[in-house]
């Protein structure tokens, strides 16, 4: 039980490290970028509940991953032209 | 469990901090932002957990007279609920003045915004 | 470059300090002092079984108050940056397609079922995870798919502004009625405390959590019309 706890953890983990690196990398487009930093916040909730705070999954969940991204998508609909870098 | 996440929010800091200092598109130091805002909460969230302890709801699991030995700290989680709300509220306003910022210059290039320059 | 080699050097600096902190930490083996004093008196004293929720809302609930006036900060700092421009009531003059049929009737289908999710998770915020914030949150994403389906949309300001006021000064108010009736401002003693686990327990820790996920529902939406009644540059 607590073997796999960890090991999904590390798997958690390492996924959210290379969405960070997606989501931050100056290559790929911005609604990518936004996209992959909404699922760093998404799999921080995962790993909220693995450390037994279900509260902060839940607002992480909520608030970080779900309200955020569309606050970034409805500036960035708007913001047409300025995507390039 | 802890080291675990403990490093991955370090990490998440460093990728996030890394990003809003090279990038030069407004909204992608923002992204960056709120990369670096994830791993400051998990670290926050990984100081306060014990081993083998569980959450801290009173039920038919965790007695009341138990709880001291079964829960984990519910302080930081009370912080981190604080900030993650508080986090949102400011990437609402640095997105309001990047619609701003654009109406006036029409680009969102950090080096064309040089008018408090000297 | 040079840029880019000083900016490396400050994040390997940083992860240095990073490192040894990771390598020093040795876990918790008891409870701090603090999170033992709520550890053990949260069941009496509050009578809210999640511990989280009772020094959100009794044991620190001045620093919610802030909190949520931080927020009523933001959104009313976000809707004064965004305000300047607006023609009311002649949209932008943008012919949108309508939205698809499945967005449509999802919404239709949603947005009852999304608010009631709200609620509960807002009323049932001492018991189980969950609490003003994140049942607010939710309000606030039903408010978004109306949004979605139809973008030219104008929801009320004059109802969100009336509801984050009256939220507001309720959640004052029972935070003064602490003062005269029990032990102090936002003391939740003022109703009986009522038994551990059952719904109509913890005081006034359900109608507070109420009122704040109705505040925080009606910052986040105003937030989310104030973005989306933007133009397009």
């Amino acid at each position: 039980m607590s073997a796999l706890l960890i090991e999904m953890s590390l798997l958690l983990s390492v996924t959210m490290v290379a969405a960070a690196i997606l989501a931050t990398r100056g290559r790929q487009s911005l609604a990518i970028a936004i996209l992959a930093a909404g699922l760093v916040s998404l799999l921080a909730s995962v790993q909220y509940l693995l450390l037994a705070a279900p509260d902060v999954a839940m607002t992480e969940a909520a608030i970080g991953s779900g309200l955020t991204t569309f606050l970034f998508f409805f500036v960035l609909g708007r913001v047409r032209g300025g995507e390039r870098d | 469990m802890a080291y675990i996440a403990m490093t991955t929010g370090f990490v998440l800091i460093l990728i996030g901090l890394f990003g809003a200092l090279t990038n030069r598109n407004i909204l992608r130091m923002i992204v960056a932002f709120t990369v670096a805002n994830t791993g400051v909460n998990l670290v926050m969230v990984a100081v306060g957990y014990m081993h083998g302890r569980t959450a801290p709801i009173l039920d038919e699991a965790v007695p009341v007279a138990e709880a001291v030995a079964r829960i984990i700290d519910p302080v930081p989680q009370a912080l981190v609920l604080t900030a993650i709300v508080i986090g949102v509220g400011v990437t609402a306003l640095m997105l309001a003045y990047v619609y701003k910022l654009y109406e006036t210059k029409r680009t969102l290039d950090i080096s064309a915004f040089k008018d408090l320059k000297w | 470059m040079i840029r880019r080699l000083f900016v490396i050097l400050l994040l390997l600096g940083l992860g240095a300090i990073f490192a040894g902190l990771v390598g020093g930490y040795t876990p918790n083996d008891a409870l701090n002092l603090s999170a033992r004093y709520y550890a053990e008196h949260t069941a009496q004293d509050i009578g809210a079984a999640n511990i989280v929720t009772a020094i959100i809302v009794t044991f620190r609930g001045l620093d919610t108050l802030g909190e949520v006036t931080v927020l009523f900060l933001t959104a009313a700092i976000v809707g004064l940056v965004l305000s300047h421009g607006h023609r009311e009531g002649e949209g932008s003059g943008r012919e949108l397609p309508p939205a698809g049929e499945l967005l449509t009737t999802g919404t239709q289908l949603l947005v009852p079922l999304i608010l009631l999710l709200g609620v509960y998770v807002f009323v049932n915020g001492h018991l189980t995870p969950g609490g003003g914030f994140q049942g607010g949150a939710i309000l606030a994403s039903a408010i978004l798919l109306l949004l979605l389906t139809d973008p030219l949309r104008r929801i009320s300001h004059g109802l969100i502004a009336t509801i984050e006021s009256t939220a507001g000064l309720v959640f004052v108010g029972i935070g003064v009625l602490g003062i005269f009736f029990a032990g102090g401002f936002l003391d939740n003693r003022i109703l009986p405390i009522g038994s551990l686990g059952a719904l109509f327990s913890a005081g006034a820790i359900p109608i507070v959590y109420s009122f704040i996920g109705l505040k925080v529902g009606a910052e986040f939406s105003s937030m989310l019309a104030n973005l989306s009644e933007t133009e397009d540059l």
